[in-house]
C-alpha cells in the first residue's frame, strides 16, 4: 500500500515495510535535541531510570543547545546551563553548544547591559535554527526534541516532533521512541507569494483555516509547485508553526535546495553524515487535502489570544499597539530581519521595538550584510538600518521574550501591554504579564505596524527603488 | 491501586495552554529535584487570567490544592512540550484532567510521567460542572458522577494509556512489557502513590 511522507519516514525508522495511521511503532531516533529548560529534567529522569552511571545510547546523536533562559540573572536558570555541562562532560557528548568556553559555571552579568554579546564562540542560539545552521537536520531522518517547535526541522524532509522529558530520557537510554503514526493532511501550494506577503502569512492563514486544534495528532505535508519558490527559511517558518494547530509535525519533501543547504552546513561544521531522501508515494492516502494559491494570500495576523484567530492586517488598523518584537525560532532568522529592514529603512518606529536575532551567525550576517541603495542608506549594514530606525537590537541571541521567561528577560511584557510580534504563540500571558496581549504577524507586518503604532498592512509601506539587502 | 478518584473539581474553559498551566518564569525549576517539584505544584494554573478565574487552583504556600480533578473544554494543554505542565498539576494534587479534548504532547506527557489521568469526556463538562462540585470518577466503568445530584457522565475509554499510567508511567510500563530491561542499579520504578516525589 502507498504511504505519505510521514508514514514512509516512520516505516523506515521502525524497520518496517509498511505502517498505517493509528499504529504505534518503535522508531529509531537519529538525533535527540534538548535545551536548558527541559534538559536538566530529562537528565534527571535518565539517571533515575537507567542509573547514575548509565551511558547515553550514542554520544554523537545527542545535541544539547542552551538557548531559552541564558541572558538572565535568575540563578536557577544559570545553574541549569551548568547541569547540562556536567552531564555533557560525564558522558562525552560531542555536540554541546555551551554559552561560554571552558566554563565551570555560567553567570550572566546584568551590569554589562542586555545589548552586548556575553557568549563565547561555541554558543549557538535558538535550538531549532541552530540545528539547521550546524548541520544537524537531514532528509530522511527522525529528529525528536524536548521542545514543541522541533517540528521546524520538517522543512528538511525529516520526521521531527516535540516530546516531553520522560520520553526524551527513554530516547537517551535506548535510542528509540514509541510513536503513533499520524494521519496526514496534504497542502498543495501553487503560485508565488505576492509583494508584502511572507511565509508567516501562509501558516497563519492555514492555522486560521484548520482551527487551533484542527490538526491534532496529524501530520501536515506541503507539496506542489508553490513549494519550489519557497526558500528553506520560508519552509522552516511554515513547518515551525504546525504545532499551533495541534499537528504532530509539518513536512516538506527535500529538493535540490534542501540538499545544497544540508551539504554546505554539514561541511562547514563537520557534521556530515550520509542521508537518504524519502519521497511520498504518488497515490498515498491523505485524510484531507487543501489547495492554496499563494498569489491570493494577503498580510495576515492572529489576534489575541489564539493563533487561529485570523484576520487580514488591513482590517485591523484600529488595533493600537504598545510594542513590536522581532525574534524567535519563527521570526528571528536573517531573512526575517532583512524583510523588516526593507520596511524600516530611513524611517523611525513609533512604539518600543525589540529585535532578538535567533543565533550568533545571524547577528554576524546582519552586521556584515551591506544595504545597496540609491538613497542615503547606501553602505549601511542591515543591523545599522534597524538601529537607525529605533529598533533595540540585542546581540544576545536567544528565545528571549517569545515565551516571557524570567522577569529580567530582554523585551518581556512586564505590564499589560499589547505587542505585535514575529513569534509563534499568543495565548494569555505568553510574553510575560498575564493581562498582556500578543498579536502574531510576519516581519513585514510587524515592521509596518511599528511605524504606524497600530496594526498596519505592510503593502502600504513597501519602498521601491532600493535593492534587496 | 484504587480505580476510583473522588474530590472537588476545578473548572476551566477552552485552549488552556501550557503557559497558563505553568507560566514560563517558573520553568527554571527542575522537576526531578524534589524541592523544585513541590514548588512547581504551588504555581499550577497560576497563569490563568485573574479576571476570568478569581478562585485559584492553589494559593501560594497553601500546600496541596483543595481540588482533585480539573475539568476543561477543548484542546487542554496546547502549546509547549514542557513536562513541567502535567507535573505541576500532579504536584498540586490533581489526579485527573477531564477535558473535551487534549493537545497531543500534553496528553502524552501525562501518560509518560504517570502524573495524572487525561480523560476525555463525551460531553462538554466544563459548561455543566462548577468549580467546587464534588465528583467521583470510576476509571474501570468510564464514568464521572456528580455527588450532589447523582448525575452520571460517560468518559471515552482511555485504552492503552490507562495501563501505562496505572503502571506508574512509561518506564514502569516499558519494563513490564520488556521494552527495556528490568530495574537497573540505582533506578526505582515509580508507582502512582509516590511518583515524582523523590529523585
Amino acid at each position: 500500500m502507498s504511504m505519505t511522507l510521514s508514514e514512509k519516514l516512520l516505516a523506515r525508522a521502525a524497520g518496517k515495510k509498511q505502517v498505517e495511521p493509528g499504529e504505534t511503532v518503535l522508531a529509531r531516533v537519529d538525533v535527540l535535541m534538548t535545551h536548558d529548560v527541559c534538559g536538566p529534567g530529562t537528565i534527571g529522569v535518565f539517571q533515575r531510570e537507567f542509573g547514575a552511571d548509565a551511558r547515553v545510547w550514542d554520544r554523537e546523536r545527542v545535541v544539547i543547545i542552551p538557548d531559552h533562559y541564558i541572558f538572565t540573572a535568575d540563578a536557577r536558570a544559570n545553574r541549569n546551563v551548568d547541569l547540562l555541562r556536567d552531564f555533557v562532560r560525564q558522558q562525552g557528548i560531542r555536540y554541546f553548544y555551551d554559552v561560554v568556553e571552558n566554563a565551570v559555571t555560567w553567570q550572566f552579568d546584568p551590569s554589562q547591559g542586555q545589548l552586548r554579546a556575553q557568549y563565547g564562540p561555541r554558543y549557538a542560539g535558538v535550538c531549532h535554527i541552530a540545528l539547521a545552521e550546524k548541520g544537524h537536520t537531514r532528509p530522511g531522518e527522525v529528529l525528536v526534541g524536548t521542545d514543541s517547535h522541533t517540528c521546524t526541522a520538517g522543512a528538511f524532509g525529516e520526521f521531527a516532533t516535540g516530546i516531553g522529558n520522560t520520553d526524551a530520557a527513554f530516547v537517551l537510554g535506548t535510542g528509540q521512541i514509541l510513536l503513533r503514526v499520524p494521519q496526514t493532511i496534504r497542502f498543495v501550494l501553487d503560485g508565488d507569494l505576492p509583494p508584502g506577503v511572507m511565509a508567516k502569512d501562509v501558516i497563519l492563514h492555514l492555522i486560521g483555516e484548520l482551527g487551533f486544534d484542527g490538526a491534532t495528532y496529524q501530520a501536515l505535508e506541503f507539496t506542489g509547485d508553490g513549494v519550489r519558490s519557497l526558500t528553506l527559511d520560508d519552509r522552516m517558518t511554515i513547518a515551525n508553526m504546525a504545532i499551533e494547530c495541534g499537528a504532530k509535525n509539518g513536512l516538506f519533501e527535500a529538493d535540490e535546495s534542501t540538499c545544497a543547504h544540508v551539504d554546505a552546513r554539514g561541511r562547514a561544521h563537520g557534521t556530515t553524515r550520509p542521508y537518504e531522501i524519502v519521497r511520498p508515494d504518488p497515490d498515498a492516502h491523505y485524510v484531507a487535502e487543501h489547495s492554496i494559491n499563494l498569489s491570493t494570500l494577503e498580510p495576515t495576523v492572529a489576534l489575541h489570544p489564539d493563533p487561529a484567530r485570523r484576520a487580514r492586517a488591513r482590517d485591523c488598523t484600529d488595533v493600537r499597539l504598545d510594542r513590536a518584537y522581532i525574534g524567535s525560532c519563527t521570526g528571528g532568522k536573517f531573512s526575517d530581519f532583512a524583510a523588516a529592514a526593507r520596511i524600516l529603512r530611513g524611517r523611525r518606529v513609533a512604539i518600543d521595538t525589540f529585535g532578538v536575532p535567533a543565533t550568533p551567525p545571524i547577528v554576524e550576517q546582519l552586521k556584515t550584510t551591506v544595504v545597496r541603495s540609491p538613497a542615503a542608506h547606501d553602505g549601511q549594514s542591515v543591523w545599522d538600518v534597524l538601529v537607525a530606525a529605533g529598533v533595540r537590537m540585542t546581540e544576545n541571541a536567544s528565545c528571549a521574550a517569545c515565551l516571557g521567561g524570567p522577569v529580567d528577560t530582554f523585551g518581556r511584557l512586564n505590564a499589560p501591554l499589547r505587542c505585535i510580534t514575529t513569534t509563534n504563540r499568543n495565548f494569555p500571558g505568553r510574553m510575560g504579564h498575564p493581562d498582556s496581549q500578543v498579536i502574531l504577524a510576519s516581519p513585514y507586518t510587524v515592521a509596518a505596524s511599528a511605524l504606524a503604532g497600530h496594526v498596519a498592512d505592510p503593502r502600504d509601506y513597501l519602498q521601491s527603488g532600493e535593492d534587496e539587502p | 491501586m484504587s480505580q476510583v478518584i473522588r474530590g472537588r473539581v476545578y473548572v476551566v474553559g477552552d485552549n488552556i495552554d501550557t503557559d497558563q498551566i505553568i507560566p514560563a518564569q517558573y520553568l527554571s525549576l527542575v522537576p526531578t529535584i524534589p524541592q523544585e517539584y513541590e514548588w512547581l505544584g504551588g504555581y499550577a494554573l497560576s497563569g490563568l487570567p485573574g479576571d476570568r478565574y478569581p478562585v485559584r487552583l492553589i494559593e501560594p504556600g497553601q500546600g496541596p490544592s483543595r481540588y482533585t480533578v480539573v475539568v476543561a473544554g477543548r484542546n487542554f494543554g496546547c502549546g509547549s512540550s514542557r513536562e513541567h505542565a502535567p507535573i505541576a498539576l500532579g504536584a498540586a494534587g490533581i489526579q485527573a484532567v477531564v477535558a473535551e479534548s487534549f493537545a497531543r504532547i500534553f496528553f502524552r506527557n501525562c501518560i509518560a510521567t504517570g502524573e495524572l489521568y487525561p480523560l476525555e469526556a463525551q460531553q462538554r463538562l466544563c459548561d455543566e460542572l462548577r468549580t467546587g462540585d464534588e465528583v467521583e470518577i470510576d476509571l474501570d466503568a468510564g464514568t464521572l458522577r456528580r455527588t450532589s445530584d447523582g448525575r452520571v457522565e460517560r468518559l471515552r475509554p482511555p485504552g492503552e494509556a490507562a495501563k501505562v499510567i496505572a503502571a506508574g508511567g512509561l518506564f514502569a510500563y516499558a519494563r513490564a512489557t520488556g521494552l527495556v530491561p528490568g530495574a537497573t542499579a540505582g533506578a526505582r520504578i515509580p508507582s502512582r502513590t509516590d511518583q515524582g516525589r523523590s529523585p
